[in-house]
């Protein structure tokens, strides 16, 4: 077993070889810009761009012409907040977020703040999910975005987009108005089987690097009918991609992008079993051996990957430090610049000390039994050694309140 | 995570003087610092003899690597010091040996704090006071904004 083992495929993912090497004629041969219209190497990478573009599209039950690509999933998410608020509502409107969206989402909603747009944030349940009649109770005649995730990267809980979506539906038709949804799906692509018209969903963005492809390319979906979707326009320029993003494409990491959408397609069934059976095996693990640990995160509506696990009477950052050889991410104020702990965990109201504690775990296609059993034993090890110098742990055994928390429970 | 000096790794991996004295003892004093809320708990007791000359520390610290290792040091300090040379120890003294980055000085500060309340309860014993030490909420919070490289950082 290769040391450290990479357990953080939430943040990102390595580009897999198969992936590489499709991408590898087009940066030094194959070079062309794919807007040259006079000559062979631009047609060459305008026909490798259309059959990207297809590929991506499929993945999504989408057309090729609602594809429009971008540098990732924030670039996507500016795109989509920003530019339908000022196509449909230039002197101010609504929009309904939550509160445990990706901070893409959450500041750019902020800056509207700024602009006169009033903005509702959801308060998630205690296990990280909005209900879509929390979406219905919010919406009014001068709603004209929902953009909730479909996967939360910290916790993996998933929302019910498609219940989401046909509340949307229901209530652009009966107020007439322009009102859109938007899902910020980067987590969930790859791992949960998604189509834009059974999801009603306007809009889209997710990202290469969070499934094997490379870093620094994305996508926005926008519908073409039933709506059709206009944006106001970001980034002026060329007027590529139909106007809505322009800028010179980048082939190499679209043919990379699309590459590695064709493989999530091929081999999500299997891929999601294997995820789900490792996720499971730590998750279990973890919990048989070590007591006292909070499960954050919806039980079974989450990502099939993710783990997200707060560890009663100790500290988040030197639990990280004892597990030197794993690299997992951690909600613990100390891990940030900032000091406050994860926001996401404090919106689903985690007490502030398990926040502290907490240890995401998010697994990927490259991780095997062996270092899962590493990790568990690992774990339980520096948490062991952790609670002989925690002082709280003490006074939780002499107060007798390790029965205050709702601790999970190995199956 | 941050990168630690070999230092604080060394007493992070093998802390010293790890463990709890008996809280009634009128040779021993008592601090703890911090609150759970805001990462960091810290508990220092020291044993102090008829000469006022302290025998032995012990400690116990939820908090991150730099809380543990400042905490481990602060005991191998106090040992064979009297009270007022240990009311001498300051935290920039811990943080110089400790080479913790700013981010971190809050640590160093928690473990001044601790020092400082351990004396106070054994001089409050001495005195034939018997209030107990308790948990300075408030106190972390206000120290963590106060303190140098702390709180004025964005995500």
């Amino acid at each position: 077993m290769k040391l450290p083992i990479y357990m953080d495929y939430n943040a990102t993912t390595p580009v897999d070889p198969r992936v590489f090497e499709a991408m590898k004629p087009w940066f030094c041969e194959d070079f062309g810009n794919a807007a040259s219209r006079s000559h062979v190497f631009g047609w060459k990478a305008e026909t490798a761009v259309a059959e990207s573009r297809e590929t991506i599209a499929n993945l999504l039950g989408a057309s090729p012409q609602e594809i429009v690509f971008t540098s990732g999933a924030t670039e996507s998410d500016n795109l989509a907040i920003k530019g339908i608020c000022e196509m449909y509502a230039p002197d101010g409107g609504h929009i309904i977020t939550c509160m445990t969206e990706h901070k893409a989402v959450l500041d750019t909603c902020k800056y509207l703040e700024t602009k006169g747009y009033e903005v509702t944030y959801l308060k998630p349940d205690t296990e990280g999910r909005v209900s879509a009649q929390q979406v219905a109770d919010e919406i009014r005649e001068d709603t004209v975005l929902v953009t909730l995730m479909l996967a939360n990267n910290e916790t993996g809980a998933v929302h019910p987009i498609a219940e989401i979506g046909k509340v949307v539906r229901e209530y652009r038709a009966r107020l007439h108005s322009h009102l859109f949804f938007h899902t910020d799906a980067t987590q969930g692509i790859s791992k949960i089987p998604f189509n834009v018209n059974e999801m009603a969903v306007d809009l889209l963005s997710f990202s290469s690097h969070k499934m094997y492809g490379p870093k620094g390319i994305g996508a926005l979906y926008v519908r073409r009918r039933d709506p059709r979707v206009r944006l106001a326009i970001q980034t002026h320029g060329g007027g590529h991609e139909r106007n809505m993003r322009s800028g010179t494409l980048n082939t190499p990491s679209i043919v990379g992008f699309a590459k590695a959408c064709e493989l999530a397609a091929a081999e999500m069934e299997n891929n999601v079993a294997k995820l789900r059976h490792l996720r499971d095996h730590l998750e279990q693990g973890i919990l048989q051996n070590v007591d006292y640990v909070k499960r954050n995160g919806h039980k079974t509506e989450r990502l099939c990957n993710t783990a997200n696990l707060s560890f009663g009477y100790i500290e988040g950052e030197s639990l990280m430090l004892k597990l030197r050889d794993i690299a997992v991410s951690s909600g613990s104020a100390c891990t940030s610049a900032s000091l406050e702990p994860s926001f996401v965990l404090r919106a689903m109201d985690v007490p502030d000390i398990l926040a502290h504690s907490s240890l995401r775990f998010s697994l990927g296609c490259y991780n095997d039994l062996a270092e899962i059993d590493y990790v568990v034993e690992k774990v339980a090890t520096a948490v062991r050694e952790l609670r002989e110098l925690s002082p709280l742990y003490d006074m939780a055994l002499r107060d007798n309140t390790t029965g205050d928390t709702d601790w999970a429970q190995a199956d | 995570m941050l990168q630690y000096s070999e230092k604080v790794l060394e007493l992070f991996t093998n802390p010293k003087n790890v463990g709890t004295m008996d809280g009634d003892d009128p040779h021993v004093g008592t601090g703890v610092i911090g609150s759970p809320e805001c990462g960091d708990v810290m508990q220092l007791q020291i044993l102090v003899d008829d000469q006022g000359v302290i025998q032995d520390a012990k400690f116990k610290t939820f908090g991150c690597g730099s809380a543990i290792a400042s905490s481990s040091l602060a005991t191998e300090w106090l040992k064979g010091k009297t009270l007022d040379e240990a009311m001498a120890i300051q935290n920039v003294h811990l943080a110089e040996e400790l080479e913790l980055p700013p981010v971190k000085k809050h640590c160093s500060v928690l473990a001044e704090d601790a020092i400082k309340a351990a004396i106070e309860d054994f001089q409050k014993k001495l005195e034939g006071r018997t209030d107990k030490a308790e948990l300075h909420s408030p106190r972390c919070c206000e120290k963590l904004n106060d303190c140098e490289g702390c709180g004025s950082h964005g995500e």
